[in-house]
C-alpha cells in the first residue's frame, strides 16, 4: 500500500532531475510491485479456508478524542483483494502505457507524481478498515482526479472541470460524512468490523437513512444521476487519466463502498430499490446521451456513466458479486478503450472528433483491433467477458422486478450501438482527414498494453462462469463478504440461458444497427438530436439554475448585504459613539492613541473604584 | 513561564533602543526565536497526562484588590502559545519594512508579549490588560506600516474591539464584586472564581453576554466581523499574519477559557445562540468570500467562515467538538499564515492585491502553486491535511449534541471547496495574462520557501499524525466537559441578579 506513496514522494523530489522516462518508468516499478504483493496477499488468502479469510491489522492511531478512536489500519478480506488486485494490476498497464502517451509533455515528472498519489489513495479506500480512513482515500482519490482533470491547467476549460469534479464530489461526501456522523452517534465506533457485528442494534429508521446518506456519497463518486455531469467535463484530462481514474478506478468506489456496506444495506428499508432505480435509469440516460457524442472520449465518457449504472443496478438488486464481477470487467475492457481512444488521439496528433476520423483500422492496426474486441466485450457478445458480467446483473434485474430488466435490456441494445457507431466513424468508412495528417501507429510501450488488456477483455468472463456452481469462483470467493446480504438466484438455469441467450440478441441488434447505420455513411444529423448530444440538457439546467443564480447571490451578499446591510449598521454604531466622543473630545486631545491611553486609565480608575467600594 | 512573556518586552526595549538601524530588526528575530525555543521547552515539559493547569506561578501583584500575577497552561492554551511562538519569527523574517525598523520591531515583540501574556494568565485582571495591551501595538503596527487606507482600518478596528472590551471589563468587575459579596474575599484569580462563586442562571447568562461581547468581535464571529475584511486588507504583512492566524484565536480562547470554566451552565443555555451565530458565520463567510475580488478580503471571509466551524465545535460542548475546535484554533492559525504568506509574495511581485489580472501563475511558478495547492486543501480540510482533523472533530462532535446545526454547518464542506478552488483558479490556472506575461512571474524564492515550509510540513505531520497533539489537548478538554456538564443550575434565585446589577 505504500509503494506507490513511496513512488510519489520520490518524484516529487527527484522527479524533475531524472531524464524523461526515468521517472514513468520508476513510478511504474513501484506500482508494479504493489500488483505483486497483491498478489502475494490474495495467495495467503486463498490458502486458508473460506471462512477466515480475513484479517485486520493497525499501523497506528490517528484521531482520539473522547469515546472516538480511529487507527490508520487495513481490513483484508476477499472484497478488498479483489480490489487491490484489478486496481494495481489496471493501474501497473497504464502507468506504462503513459511512459508512451505523456512523452512529449513538459512535466512529465509531476503527471507521474499525480499518478502514484492517486494509486496510494484509492489503496487506501479500499483497504481501510474504519469509515474515516477510507474517506481519506475517497476524497484523496478526488483531490488527485481534480489535480489530473486540471493537468493541462492553462486551458481554462480543464481548469474549470477538475474543480467542478472536486466541488460535485464533495456534494456526494456531505452526505458520506453524515452517514458516519449517525453511525457514531448510534453505534459509537467507526471500524468495519465493530459497525457490522452491531448494525442489527439500530432502527429500521436509522439504517435506512445512513443507507441512503451513503448511496449520496456513492452517486457523486460515481458520477450517477443527478451528480453525473462532472464525468464527462473531467475528459479534459489527459487520456491515461481518463482511463485510470475516470473508467476503470476511482468512479467504481462508490460500487466498492455499496458493497463493502451490504450489511446496512440489507437492512435497510427500499434503498436497494432506490438504488437499482437510479442506477438503470443513469444507465439509460447516459447510454442515449452517448447515441450522439461527436468526441472519441465523450462517447466513452456517456458510456462509463452508463455502465456504472449498471453495476448499481447489480448493488440494488442485491446482486454485489455480478455488480463486483462488471466492474472488473468493466475495467478491462473500458481502460482498453480509452487507452485505444488515447492511441488514436496520439497518432492522430490531437484530434479527437469522430466525424473527422474514419478508415483508420489499416494505418493503426494494433489500435483497431483491440479496441473492436474491446466493443465487442462491452457489446456484450458471447463469449466476451462483458456478455458475463452484463448477463448476471440483468438476470438479477429480472428477478427483482421485470421494468428494471426492460430498461436493462434497452440500453443492452443502446450499447451495442453506440460502441458500434464508434468504431465504424472511427475505423472504417472512408477517410474524412486532411492526408496532410500523418497518422502513426502508437509505440510498442503504449500497444502493448492494449494486447494485455485486450486478451483480459475477452477471457475476463471466466472469472464467474454461470455453467455450474464450480466455475463460479468470483461468487465462491466473495461469498463469504457478503454472506447472507447476497440475494439467492431463484431464477432456473433454463430461465437463465434464455435470458443470456436475449443479452446475445440485443449485442447483435445494437451491431446490426450500428452497421447498418455508420459502416459507410458518416452524417445522420436526424437521428441524433440536439438535446441528446448536450445529454438531455441536464448539466446546461444545472449551470444556470444552480451555478448563476448561486453566483448571483454571492455577488448580493458581498455587494449589498456585507457592505449595505452589516457594515452599515456596524458604522452607524461607531457614528453615534463617534457623536459622543465629539463632546468628549473637547477635553481630550483628539489623537486616538490618547484616547486609548485615557479609556485605560480610566478603566482601572473605575475598576479601583468598584474595588475599593466592595472592600469597605 | 514568566520569561515566554518577559523575553520579548525585554527584546522590544531593546529594540526600541537600538532605533531604526537594521540591526534592530535581526535582534527582533532573534528574541523572537528564542521566545519559540522556550515555547518548545514548556511544550516538552508539558505532563500529557493531567487536564489541569502546570507549571502554576502566582506573585501577589496587588495585594488589596487580590490582584496577582499568575501564569500557568493547560492542553488549551498549550498550543497557542506553541501558535504564536511559531508564527513571530516567520511573521518577522517575512517582513519587508524599510522605514523606522526598530519601533516595527518593538510593537511586534510587544504584541507577541501581550498575545502570549493573555493565553497564559489565570487572573482575570492580568488577562484583562493583556488582552487589551494586545490593542495598542496592533493599531500602531496598522496605521504607521499599513497600506493606503490604514488610518481608518486602524480606527475602525481599534474602537470596534475596543467598544467590546468595555462590556468585557464591567462583567469582570461584577463577577469579582459578586464574589466578593458572597466570600468577602476580593480576588481577580481564574480558579477560585470559577469554583467558589454562585451565581444564578440569569446572572450567569448576562454576564456570558458581557464577556462574549468581547470575544465574539476579536474571534469575530458573524455578524461582529466588519472590521476584519478592512484591517486584513490594509495591514502590512507580519502584523496580518498575527492579527488573522493568533489574535483571531484569541477571542475564541476567551470564549473557552472563560464563558465555560465561569459560566457552564449558561455555556448550556446559551449554547443554540452560538452555535446559530457559528453556523450563521460558515455560511455567510463561505458566499461572501466567493464573490470577493481582493485577495486578503477573500482570506478575512474564509476566516470567519473557519471561525464559525470552531464556534461550532466549542458550543457543542462534547468532547470530540472542543477537542476539535481546539485543534482547528492551531491548524487553522497555521494554514493561514500560510496562505497569507503566499498572497504576500504575489503582491511583492505584482504590486497588487486584486485577483484580476492574476492567472496562470503556475505555469511560471510552479512550486508556489504546488505550495498553495497543498495549504488550499488543509484549508479545504482534505483529510490527510490538518485542516480535516479538527473540521471532522467538530462536525462530529456537533451531530452528536446539536444535529441540525453539524448538519447545516457540514454544508460549509462543499461551500468551502467552491470558494477555495475558485480563487485557486483565478490565480494559478488558466491562461497568464498579457502583463504577466510580459513581466514574467518569478518562482518562490530560497528565502520565501524557508518561510512557508515550516508550515507545510507541520500541515503535513498534524494530517497524517495528530495524535501528539491529541494526547495533550483531551485531558484538559474532558475535564473542562465533565465540568459544564456536572455544572449546578440554579434557574430562579432572585438575590443572585440583583446583586449582579448592584
Amino acid at each position: 500500500m505504500l509503494l506507490p506513496l513511496a513512488g510519489s514522494v520520490l518524484n516529487m523530489a527527484f522527479g524533475k532531475r531524472l531524464k524523461r522516462p526515468y521517472a514513468g518508468i520508476m513510478a511504474s516499478l513501484f506500482v508494479a510491485a504493489s500488483f505483486v504483493l497483491a498478489v502475494v496477499t490474495w495467495l495467503d488468502l486463498l490458502a486458508k479456508p473460506s471462512g477466515q479469510r480475513v484479517f485486520d491489522f493497525t499501523l497506528f492511531s490517528w484521531i482520539t478524542s473522547g469515546s472516538l478512536h480511529l487507527n490508520v489500519g487495513a481490513y483484508v478480506d476477499p472484497l478488498s483483494v479483489t480490489m487491490i488486485l484489478f486496481v494495481t494490476g489496471i493501474s501497473s498497464l497504464i502507468h506504462i502505457y503513459s511512459i508512451g502517451y505523456m512523452s512529449h509533455d513538459e512535466r512529465f515528472s509531476t503527471f507521474f507524481m499525480y499518478l502514484n498519489l492517486f494509486v496510494f489513495a484509492m489503496l487506501v479506500l479500499v483497504l481501510s478498515d474504519n469509515f474515516v480512513f477510507t474517506f481519506l482515500g475517497w476524497e484523496g482519490v478526488g483531490a488527485t482526479s481534480y489535480w489530473l482533470i486540471s493537468f493541462w491547467f492553462e486551458r481554462p476549460t480543464a481548469a474549470a472541470a477538475g474543480k467542478k469534479a472536486f466541488i460535485v464530489n464533495r456534494i456526494g461526501d456531505f452526505g458520506y460524512l453524515t452517514a458516519v456522523f449517525l453511525l457514531f452517534t448510534y453505534l459509537g465506533s467507526l471500524s468495519y468490523g465493530k459497525v457490522f457485528a452491531s448494525v442489527g442494534q439500530l432502527s429500521h429508521g436509522t439504517v435506512t437513512a445512513i443507507a441512503l446518506l451513503f448511496f449520496v456519497g456513492a452517486v457523486g463518486k460515481s458520477a450517477q444521476l443527478p451528480l453525473f455531469v462532472w464525468l464527462v467535463d473531467a475528459m479534459e484530462g489527459p487520456t491515461p487519466v481518463s482511463a485510470l481514474i475516470h473508467a476503470a478506478t476511482m468512479v467504481t468506489a462508490g460500487v466498492y463502498l455499496m458493497a463493502r456496506i451490504s450489511p446496512i444495506l440489507h437492512l435497510s428499508l427500499g434503498v436497494g430499490t432506490i438504488i437499482a432505480f437510479v442506477g438503470v435509469v443513469t444507465a439509460f440516460i447516459a447510454a442515449m446521451a452517448a447515441t450522439s457524442q461527436t468526441d472519441i472520449k465523450k462517447v466513452l465518457a456517456y458510456s462509463t456513466v452508463s455502465q456504472l449504472g449498471y453495476m448499481f443496478l447489480g448493488i440494488g438488486t442485491g446482486q454485489y458479486v455480478a455488480a463486483i464481477f462488471l466492474m472488473v470487467t468493466h475495467a478491462f475492457y473500458k481502460a482498453l478503450l480509452f487507452l485505444g481512444a488515447g492511441s488514436v488521439i496520439h497518432g492522430m496528433h490531437d484530434e479527437q472528433n469522430i466525424k473527422k476520423m474514419g478508415a483508420l483500422r489499416k494505418l493503426m492496426p494494433a489500435t483497431a483491433v483491440t479496441f473492436i474486441l474491446a466493443w465487442l466485450s462491452i457489446a456484450g457478445l458471447p463469449p466476451f467477458s462483458g456478455f458475463w458480467s452484463k448477463g448476471d446483473v440483468l438476470a438479477g434485474a429480472y428477478q427483482q422486478s421485470p421494468l428494471l430488466w426492460l430498461i436493462g435490456a434497452i440500453t443492452a441494445i443502446l450499447t451495442a450501438y453506440y460502441m458500434g457507431r464508434e468504431v465504424y466513424l472511427v475505423f472504417f468508412g472512408k477517410q474524412r482527414f486532411d492526408s496532410s495528417v500523418k497518422v502513426h501507429e502508437s509505440p510498442k510501450v503504449m500497444t502493448v498494453p492494449l494486447y494485455v488488456l485486450a486478451i483480459l477483455s475477452v477471457f475476463g468472463g471466466a472469472l464467474n462462469l454461470p455453467i455450474s456452481d464450480k466455475f463460479r469462483f468470483l461468487e465462491n470467493w466473495l461469498a463469504p463478504v457478503f454472506g447472507h446480504a447476497l440475494t439467492q438466484s431463484t431464477i432456473s438455469s433454463s430461465l437463465r440461458f434464455v435470458l443470456g441467450a436475449a443479452d446475445g440478441v440485443f449485442a447483435i441488434v445494437g451491431i446490426a444497427l450500428a452497421s447498418s447505420l455508420w459502416i459507410k455513411s458518416s452524417s445522420r444529423p436526424a437521428a441524433e438530436p440536439a438535446f441528446l448530444a448536450a445529454a438531455w440538457g441536464i448539466d446546461r439546467f444545472y449551470d444556470r439554475a444552480i451555478a448563476r443564480s448561486s453566483t448571483r447571490l454571492s455577488q448580493m451578499f458581498a455587494d449589498v448585504i456585507e457592505v449595505k446591510v452589516v457594515d452599515r449598521a456596524t458604522m452607524s454604531v461607531g457614528a453615534l459613539v463617534g457623536l459622543v466622543a465629539r463632546y468628549v473630545r473637547k477635553v481630550q486631545s483628539g489623537y486616538i492613541r490618547n484616547y486609548a491611553l485615557y479609556i485605560t486609565i480610566g478603566a482601572i480608575l473605575i475598576l479601583g473604584y468598584f474595588v475599593t467600594r466592595a472592600g469597605a | 513561564m514568566n520569561l515566554l512573556i518577559f523575553v520579548p518586552v525585554v527584546g522590544a526595549i531593546i529594540v526600541a533602543l537600538i532605533g531604526s538601524k537594521q540591526l534592530a530588526m535581526s535582534v527582533a528575530k532573534v528574541v523572537a526565536l528564542l521566545d519559540f525555543v522556550l515555547a518548545v521547552v514548556v511544550l516538552i515539559q508539558f505532563n500529557t497526562n493531567s487536564g489541569g493547569f502546570q507549571g502554576v506561578s502566582s506573585i501577589s501583584w496587588v495585594p488589596a484588590f487580590g490582584i496577582s500575577w499568575k501564569l500557568g497552561v493547560d492542553g488549551i492554551s498549550l498550543f497557542l502559545v506553541l501558535l504564536t511562538a511559531i508564527l513571530f519569527p516567520i511573521a518577522l523574517f517575512g517582513s519587508k519594512e524599510t522605514k523606522s525598523v526598530g519601533s516595527y520591531g518593538a510593537w511586534m515583540l510587544l504584541l507577541e508579549a501581550s498575545l502570549i501574556g493573555s493565553f497564559l494568565s489565570l487572573d482575570l485582571f492580568g488577562f484583562f490588560l493583556m488582552f487589551e495591551l494586545t490593542l495598542i501595538p496592533s493599531y500602531f503596527l496598522i496605521a504607521r506600516w499599513g497600506y493606503a487606507r490604514a488610518g481608518f482600518a486602524a480606527v475602525k478596528f481599534f474602537v470596534y474591539t475596543f467598544f467590546g472590551s468595555a462590556f468585557l471589563l464591567v462583567g469582570i468587575l461584577a463577577l469579582v464584586f459578586i464574589h466578593q459579596a458572597q466570600t468577602g474575599t476580593t480576588t481577580f484569580d481564574l480558579v477560585t472564581l470559577a469554583n467558589s462563586t454562585h451565581l444564578s442562571n440569569t446572572a450567569q447568562e448576562w454576564l456570558l453576554v458581557a464577556f462574549t461581547i468581547a470575544f465574539a468581535i476579536k474571534a469575530p464571529l458573524f455578524p461582529l466581523h466588519t472590521w476584519s475584511p478592512d484591517t486584513y486588507g490594509e495591514s502590512p504583512l507580519g502584523p496580518v499574519v498575527i492579527i488573522a492566524s493568533v489574535m483571531a484565536k484569541l477571542g475564541i480562547y476567551g470564549m473557552l477559557r472563560f464563558d465555560l470554566e465561569l459560566f457552564p451552565r449558561a455555556s448550556s443555555i446559551l449554547a443554540p445562540l452560538l452555535l446559530t451565530l457559528g453556523v450563521a458565520g460558515i455560511i455567510y463567510g463561505a458566499i461572501v468570500a466567493a464573490s470577493a475580488s481582493h485577495m486578503r478580503r477573500f482570506v478575512a471571509f474564509s476566516s470567519l467562515s473557519h471561525v464559525g466551524f470552531i464556534v461550532l465545535g466549542l458550543f457543542a460542548l462534547t468532547p470530540q467538538g472542543i477537542s476539535g475546535a481546539v485543534v482547528q484554533m492551531f491548524n487553522h492559525g497555521i494554514y493561514t499564515a500560510a496562505l497569507l504568506l503566499i498572497i504576500g509574495f504575489i503582491y511583492e511581485r505584482r504590486a497588487r492585491m486584486g485577483f484580476d489580472g492574476l492567472g496562470g501563475l503556475q505555469k511560471t511558478a510552479p512550486l508556489m502553486a504546488g505550495i498553495a495547492m497543498i495549504v488550499v486543501m488543509a484549508s479545504v480540510g482534505l483529510p490527510g491535511l490538518s485542516g480535516f482533523v479538527g473540521e471532522f472533530l467538530i462536525l462530529l462532535g456537533a451531530f452528536l449534541s446539536h444535529r441540525w446545526w453539524a448538519v447545516v454547518g457540514a454544508t460549509g464542506v462543499v461551500l468551502s471547496a467552491v470558494y477555495m478552488l475558485w480563487a485557486y483558479q483565478r490565480i494559478f490556472h488558466g491562461k497568464q495574462s498579457e502583463a504577466i506575461a510580459r513581466d514574467g512571474f518569478k518562482e518562490i524564492t530560497k528565502a520565501e520557501l524557508a518561510l512557508v515550509i515550516p508550515l507545510v510540513a507541520l500541515i503535513i505531520f498534524l494530517g497524517v499524525y495528530p495524535k501528539p497533539m491529541l494526547d495533550r489537548v483531551n485531558p484538559t478538554v474532558n475535564a473542562l466537559v465533565a465540568k459544564v456538564a456536572h455544572a449546578p443550575s440554579y434557574p430562579s434565585s432572585a438575590n443572585y441578579s440583583a446583586q449582579s446589577k448592584g
